[in-house]
């Protein structure tokens, strides 16, 4: 048999399973988009269904309904509307879960009405029993219009059926269930008039949706005589909500019984505690701890073990490879580059391990519920916690994580001072300078001070955040009914392959996000250290070996001063020597001055420039990045680089300075003006620039 | 005078009897937050707001401010 792939989509709520339905359907065949550590809007994966055919499986965002309120609801209302789009799916599959049907069906019932072959998934029936919850299949079969597949994506039953549903979507039928012209009957009758062609739920969602159709235009259908105010419409769709939860509500009362006294009362006990006035921030604030603390002290080793493998690499290449202009390039500069951004893996893992974690349980919602209160405060929301947190990891996901505050002034302060957290590209930067600068002494006999510096750098980060939003509330004047409704979900235990999966995914994205960034640049930078205008680069050889200085030099001695000489008239050197004057007064040289200008495109490509500055020319190129910054003193007075006063001032300066092109780039894109990220840009790196100006100049 | 959710006490019952519909978002209602539906208040946060409801079978927070447009019937009445 021809085998023929099935465009598949999966919609559903949020927490209802979906991403664990999409799992195992598809397994590790899944291909996400291509930003950085980000949750793409797009997921697609492939699954192998009985009889040869195949599916490709489409997961789009988790949805409330089709009245869409953000920009991921827009992305399924415009997929689901347009026909033409080659995403179209041949059959929906709506997820639902058995204790939450009757606000899940609420979706379901609007993708029916869009007349598209739809199954209905009811997801966690492994909850059944506990909850005393059984359902008349048959029945709701009929009155749905639609074939159930009752499936546990915790326990993994249920799928074979609905692989099989797949295969036979062409028997689904595509009548929908309830008839919402009701709500308003004379004004639908006159839209059905006008455009005889459509499904009127389509003209309905096209006149209330602020989402762009290829072929229906809004303004057209809006143009009618009969057309109705705003205020009339919301008003409408209040109707249509209500209908739709009476229609479920009788559908639900014959279909499904409850046996309340079965229902067991873990989850209230488990609230009574996790947000209890006390122990719910203990709890929180321990949890938090957790965290730093596996990002700071057990990912060390793993770290550690990076970095001494790719010095050893670069040096084996060196010695090994056919010496020349590429094996240089290859050593001195992709390898340290790369060295750069895998070193990022183990804490990048470890902090998506953890957010994941808490997302997956349901933790995350008392969090937001914690918090609300408090960071109401500062001008933000209780949902501002989440990408605050999920910030350290990267400032990027956390700005699109905002997208669920529905406060537009709460929203854009989140956004605004999301990159004060300490991301994970600040982590090498601070991990090699308080490696270099902060002694490993003990504080009360238990606190290495080297942890403590980096606990308070990531403290100074939330300080920053809470501190910049208290000030941009009182400026910022924008009005706006305060309104806030988040999902309590029910506590579950984290799926393991979900987390998996999630981790795995984002540290590849991420990786291979940075990465070819910082490739890019690597190479870049090692031409422009490689390579140098006029006599003084060129002709290094003659002009050192003719200094008299040099006459009793050893053969090592003159090579590598031949080799600091080149560095210094290569291109580079004159770029660096060039903004000396404004960096000197922060105590920094011009080496460093590079590695800040390249850091303006991530942070993270600071340590992996200095790799690649120290690297070129180096003779043993044997040791790894943190010795080699520790051994570079200053030509003129041969004191250290990195001393005490350098190091916080450095280190201050990255705890400030909004370097992250791909950070104002999601600024842009979810504020849709290029103000508020030209805003960022100057006022952080300025704070940054007098921070750390003045830290320099106390402690020299 | 019309009681709100607002005025529950933690674990007090109401049916929920009407709301302003100007204010009341429609994700509200999408939640199950509708007339005749049911309504517990189930815990208030540390500080007293936000308020964790379940409206009909939904386990939500939504802020005082917003509680206070939805009005109730309790059974004591």
């Amino acid at each position: 048999m021809a085998s023929h792939t099935i465009k598949v989509a999966l919609i559903g709520n949020p927490n209802t399973g979906k991403t664990s339905v999409f799992n195992l359907l598809t397994g590790l065949h899944q291909q996400v988009g291509n930003y950085p550590g980000i949750t793409v809007e797009k997921k697609m994966g492939v699954c192998n269904l009985p009889l040869d055919f195949k599916a490709s499986i489409l997961d789009l965002p988790g949805t409330y309904s089709l009245n869409a309120s953000s920009l991921d609801e827009n992305v399924v209302i415009e997929l689901l509307m347009n026909k033409n789009d080659p995403l179209f799916p041949d059959v929906a599959i709506v997820v639902t879960d058995v204790e939450n049907l009757k606000r899940n069906l609420l979706l379901f019932t609007q993708i029916k009405d869009l007349e598209i072959p739809t199954i209905l998934v009811i997801n966690m029936a492994d909850r059944m029993a506990v909850k005393g919850i059984s359902l008349d299949i048959p029945y709701l079969e009929e009155k749905f219009n639609t074939r159930i597949a009752l499936v546990s994506s915790r326990k993994k039953i249920g799928f074979d059926n609905l692989k099989m549903m797949i295969v036979e979507y062409n028997a689904l039928s595509t009548k929908p269930c309830l008839n919402a012209s009701s709500i308003d009957v004379p004004y639908f009758d006159s839209l059905r008039k006008a455009f005889p062609t459509q499904s009127l739920y389509k003209l309905w969602l096209v006149i209330t949706q602020d989402v762009n159709f290829s072929k229906l235009d809004k303004n057209v259908v809006d143009t009618n005589n009969f057309a109705k105010p705003n205020s009339e419409l919301k008003r409408l769709q209040q109707k249509e909500t209500i209908k739709r939860y009476q229609y479920i509500n009788d559908v639900l009362k014959v279909g499904r019984t409850i046996d309340v006294a079965k229902a067991s009362d873990l989850q209230s006990r488990l609230d009574r505690i996790l947000t209890h006035k006390i122990w719910g921030y203990v709890i929180f604030f321990g949890i938090l701890l957790l965290i730093f603390q596996s990002i700071f002290d057990w990912s060390s080793i793993p770290m550690d073990f990076i970095d001494e493998t790719f010095a050893s690499l670069s040096a084996y290449t060196a010695e090994n490879l056919p010496s020349g202009v590429l094996t240089n390039l290859i050593s001195q500069g992709i390898i340290p580059g790369i060295g750069g951004i895998v070193i990022f893996i183990p804490q990048i893992a470890f902090l998506f391990l953890f957010i994941s974690i808490l997302e997956e349980s349901g933790y995350m919602s008392r969090v937001v519920f914690l918090m609300d209160k408090l960071m109401r405060k500062f001008g933000l929301s209780g949902k501002s916690v989440v990408p605050l947190i999920s910030g350290t990891a990267c400032a990027i996901p956390a700005i699109m994580a905002t997208r669920n505050i529905e406060n537009w002034k709460e929203r854009l302060i989140t956004i605004l001072v999301t990159p004060f957290t300490t991301c994970s590209a600040r982590l090498p930067v601070y991990t090699i300078l308080i490696s270099l600068v902060i002694p490993k002494t003990r504080i009360l006999g238990i606190f290495n001070a080297q942890g403590l510096t980096l606990m308070f750098l990531y403290m100074l980060g939330f300080g920053s955040a809470i501190l910049a939003a208290y000030i941009l509330n009182k400026i910022l004047k924008i009005k706006g009914k305060t309104f806030f409704v988040i999902e309590m979900p029910n506590y579950k235990l984290p799926i393991l392959k979900n987390v998996g999966i999630n981790v795995l995914e984002k540290t590849r994205a991420f990786v291979a996000g940075a990465g070819k960034i910082i490739l890019a640049i690597s190479i870049i930078l090692w031409f422009l250290a490689s390579y140098g205008p006029g006599d003084a680069f060129n002709n290094a050889d003659n002009i050192v070996k003719a200094n008299p200085k040099f006459e009793n030099a050893t053969e090592h001695e003159i090579e590598s001063e031949i080799n600091s000489q080149k560095l210094e008239n290569s291109y580079i050197g004159i770029m660096g020597r060039g903004i000396e004057p404004v960096i000197k007064p922060l105590g920094y040289d011009w080496k460093i001055g590079i590695a800040l200008i390249t850091s303006f495109a991530a942070r993270e490509v600071f340590v992996g420039t200095l790799a690649t500055i120290y690297s070129v020319g180096d003779v043993d190129n044997e040791t790894t990045i943190k010795n080699k910054m520790a051994s570079e003193v200053d030509p003129i007075t041969g004191k250290k680089i990195f001393d005490l006063p350098t190091g916080i001032s450095l280190l201050l300066f990255y705890a400030f300075a909004m370097q992250c092109a791909s950070t104002l780039a999601i600024t842009k894109k979810e504020t849709n003006t290029w103000k508020w990220p030209v805003i960022q840009l100057f006022l952080m790196s300025g704070l940054a620039y007098v921070v750390a100006l003045l830290a320099y100049q106390i402690l020299k | 005078m019309q009681k709100s959710i607002a005025q529950l006490r933690i674990g007090e019952h109401g049916i929920i009897t009407d709301f302003d519909s100007s204010v009341i978002p429609l994700k509200l209602i999408e939640m199950g937050c509708l007339p005749g539906n049911s309504v517990v208040l189930i815990q208030k946060a540390p500080l007293g707001d936000p308020l964790f409801l379940n409206i009909n079978d939904s386990f939500l927070a939504i802020r005082i401010e917003m509680a206070k447009d939805i009005f109730i019937e309790t059974s004591e009445e």
